[in-house]
């Protein structure tokens, strides 16, 4: 037998892989043109993308950023760019933002609308990053009064007795909590920070700035609030308001106490049955008669609580939804381990039930955020209701796009924003097990 | 128990708080709480109105012409909502990537502009951008009607081609309330009809189906059945169809849709397909890649699979959301207000309000019916959802 069989010694080269593998050319093959449906439907597309791009990116860029009026813009753009150029007027931009972001507040204030929000994102920061320290907290806790002593002034007293207030509260509410239980302590812990906030705020504010020191800083009126001013102070409010009320009512909704449960069901119902709009013309108008005759107090306070309401029943079936995809065995380990109803739904069932929930809040965040803008139909001058006094101007009649995309461009960078972090927030709270 | 007794108690106290509050400010107004004011003349006009209404008819029939308004939007808005949310949802779900980008950017624009500005300007932009009437007019006009002569879109509305019957049969009243064109309810009558008698020829092939194997051909007759009936009666009926003419400054004729329903529309539309969306692509993600695999196993086409076992999956999970996005709909489309449409906020909680000064009881009446109007949707969608539920044994 002579020896046919033949051993290969060395190795082969590695073939290159198919054309289509791993190239460009075959992510095109596999994502563009895999088939005729989807060959017509890339170049239809295609040719969508290329005619608004080459409809709209003319328009941003051949604008005019210096004319006074609508008419001026559409003398100069033809004049700098040719014949027939329909450009953009950003002009109206440049000369209305200030008013767009702060509305009417004295311009030499706005100092205090910028170190608020820059407050705002220091208050933020602990909140929403956990790997800061702790500490912060207390300045998160500190940051509502404060901001609201810098926007609307006046002295410092009020916020500083309100917060004071509210921590003598507190802490009454724990010595009784401890010594007479929890419902005593309820009771009379709020009983006293309403008595407070009614009788005593005020009067102890005036006479302290009167016969202390004033610590007073320029007063701006509500009226004078507008723009995205406006919309963040009545968004933020209510998103941060709306939370706790939102866990309250959902926590009631799932009670076993029948009275407690179908007070929080009527409210859920009742307000998710009505637009926002009607819970504002209540704010606007009927306010005034359920409340003793002679009280007239703020029509930005009045909406922020209506918001809050709004918010909060939706909030509520977020966090309902969240409660009830908890497993039954969560809820009985608590009872277990000997844990009271608090101390159980605070260490065991909110804090899953929370993460199960998060792009239901974020989302009703959202939504609220965007709500604010039906101000302007009760006549406040949010970003809607400036547009509308700027289109009416002689000089900007006519003016449509330019405005409300800048309008848009500010509450999508928004909303944009707190879409991905809820995303964020989402993977680093995935535990891989639900 | 106590927990108990002292919420009742507390709430109880809030609520006759504001009870004695409001008491005492109407005294002070020297008002009371009555309803009589809805039956007094209104004097005033409502733009869009589809049932007979005039200055002199009363607040009720204002609010009603209104609530009519709302329910026109809100039942249009859905419907285009859900197609166009359909659609863009699978389509974001391509394979394609440029069609996917689209679609995703889509949603994104319209998820996180407000739906008031969305609704504000569409409304500027139907009127800056649209032709005047009078660009309608000469030997060379600027502008021209769409489809063959027949619709005119202008800055002040658009005008359809209305249909009128040569030998109609006349109108009907109800209760003496309000009229019913008995033309449109034969045609509605006999369109169902046919829908009736195929479904029923589609069971009897079912059946056939399930005993012998074969599907008898069926789908012509179906489609036969649906359609024929109806353009036989219109015949009858002496159907033709009136189109809008340019007569003075503005459009005569045909039906009317005011700029601002269109821009309503449009916007709700747009704005909540984008959520509709997003509810589809979930409730196609979550049917696992098993049920796939396993149809494909069985031998089923991609677009069989899609029907008979993607879809039925898929809808348990899109239709609770989805109700509550009808739901929105319904209740954003009280932003009618902004743009001058005479819906039910309009004309109840706007006008009459301003008229009588009565706002307490509009306010109060106009909550409630938002909440009738909720309540009912939820009870149908729910009753549908309780079809397609899962039948747990």
């Amino acid at each position: 037998m002579s020896d046919h069989s033949f051993v290969r010694t060395e190795m082969l080269d590695s073939q290159a892989p198919p054309m289509m593998e791993g190239s460009v050319l075959g992510w095109i093959r596999y994502n563009l043109f895999s088939g005729p449906l989807n060959s017509l439907l890339t170049i239809l597309s295609g040719l969508l993308v290329v005619y608004l791009l080459a409809s709209i990116l003319p328009w941003v860029f051949l604008s005019s950023w210096t004319a006074t009026s609508l008419r001026e813009c559409r003398e100069v753009i033809p004049l700098t760019y040719g014949e027939g150029t329909t450009g953009a007027c950003w002009a109206v931009i440049r000369e209305r933002y200030l008013q767009l972001f702060y509305g009417f507040y004295p311009k030499e204030l706005y100092w205090r609308v910028n170190l608020t929000f820059v407050l705002m994102l220091i208050a933020l920061a602990p909140i929403l990053f956990p790997k800061l320290p702790r500490q912060m907290l207390y300045f998160s806790g500190v940051y509502p009064f404060l901001g609201y002593w810098l926007l609307w002034g006046g002295t410092i007293w009020t916020p500083f007795l309100t917060l004071a207030g509210l921590i003598v509260g507190y802490l009454v509410f724990n010595f009784l909590n401890e010594r007479r239980g929890l419902l005593i302590g309820t009771i009379v812990g709020t009983l006293l920070i309403i008595f407070w906030f009614l009788l005593g705020v005020i009067p102890v504010a005036v006479f302290l700035s009167e016969n202390v020191t004033p610590l007073a800083i320029e007063i701006v009126e509500s009226e004078q609030f507008g723009g995205f001013t406006l919309s963040v102070i009545i968004g933020a409010t209510g998103i941060a308001a709306s939370l706790p009320i939102g866990i309250l009512l959902a926590l009631g909704r799932k009670s076993d106490l029948l009275i407690v449960k179908s007070l929080c069901v009527g409210f859920i119902e009742f307000i998710r049955g009505v637009p926002l709009i009607t819970l504002l013309f209540v704010a606007s108008t009927l306010l005034n008669y359920f409340l003793p005759p002679g009280t007239n107090f703020d029509i930005i306070l009045r909406v922020v609580i209506m918001v809050t309401l709004f918010a909060s029943a939706y909030m509520a079936e977020v966090i309902r939804g969240g409660l009830a995809a908890l497993p039954k065995g969560q809820y009985e380990a608590g009872d277990a381990l000997g844990l009271d109803y608090w101390k159980s739904m605070r260490l065991i069932v909110l804090p899953q039930a929370l993460k199960i929930s998060i792009p239901g809040i974020v989302s009703t965040f959202i939504g609220l955020f965007k709500d604010t803008t039906l101000v302007s139909i009760i006549g406040l001058l949010d970003p809607i209701g400036l547009s509308r006094a700027i289109r009416s101007d002689t000089a900007w009649n006519g003016i449509v796009w330019e405005l409300y995309a800048f309008v848009a461009a500010v509450f999508f960078v928004f909303c944009f924003a707190m879409s991905r972090y809820s995303i964020y927030l989402e993977k680093k709270l995935e535990t891989g097990h639900r | 128990m106590t927990i108990q007794i002292v919420a009742l108690a507390g709430f109880m106290l809030l609520i006759s708080w504001l009870i004695s509050n409001t008491i005492q400010n109407l005294e002070t107004l020297g008002k009371g709480v009555e309803l009589w004011f809805l039956f007094e003349p209104s004097s005033y006009d409502i733009n869009q109105k589809l049932i007979e209404y005039s200055s002199r008819s009363t607040h009720l029939r204002a609010a009603f012409v209104g609530l009519i308004n709302t329910l026109i939007v809100a039942v249009l808005g859905c419907i285009t909502a859900t197609v166009l949310g359909i659609a863009i949802g699978i389509l974001r779900l391509s394979n394609n990537w440029i069609v996917a980008k689209i679609m995703t950017c889509w949603v994104e624009i319209f998820r996180n502009v407000p739906v008031l500005l969305w609704i504000v300007f569409t409304m500027a932009v139907l009127i800056e951008s649209l032709p005047r009437p009078a660009t309608f007019r000469g030997e060379n006009p600027e502008s021209s009607l769409l489809f063959w002569d027949s619709v005119a879109i202008t800055n002040r509305g658009t005008y359809l081609p209305e249909p009128f019957f040569s030998n109609g049969l006349g109108d009907i009243s109800i209760f003496g309330i309000f009229e019913v064109s008995l033309d449109l309810v034969a045609f509605l009558i006999v369109l169902f009809a046919g829908i009736f008698v195929s479904n029923i020829l589609k069971k009897r092939a079912d059946k056939t189906q399930q005993t012998t194997g074969h599907r008898p051909l069926v789908w012509p007759y179906r489609i036969a059945v649906v359609v024929i009936p109806p353009i036989i009666l219109l015949y009858i009926l002496g159907f033709y169809l009136g189109k809008p003419e340019l007569k003075g400054f503005n459009f005569q004729g045909g039906i009317y849709l005011r700029n601002s329903l269109i821009a309503l529309w449009i916007a709700l539309s747009c704005y909540t397909s984008a959520f509709i969306a997003e509810i589809v692509r979930a409730g196609i993600l979550a049917v696992s890649k098993g049920q796939t695999e396993a149809a494909y196993s069985l031998g089923l086409r991609p677009g069989l699979t899609m029907n008979l076992i993607i879809l039925p999956q898929a809808l348990r999970v899109i239709i609770p959301p989805l109700i509550s996005q009808f739901l929105n709909l319904t209740k954003n489309s009280s932003l009618a207000i902004s743009v001058g449409y005479m819906d039910i906020t309009g004309t109840l909680g706007g006008i009459t309000l301003n008229q009588t000064g009565r706002e307490l009881e509009s306010i109060l009446l106009l909550m409630l019916v938002f909440l009738g109007i909720s309540l009912g949707i939820s009870a149908v969608m729910n009753w549908y959802n309780s079809t397609v539920k899962i039948k747990e044994r």
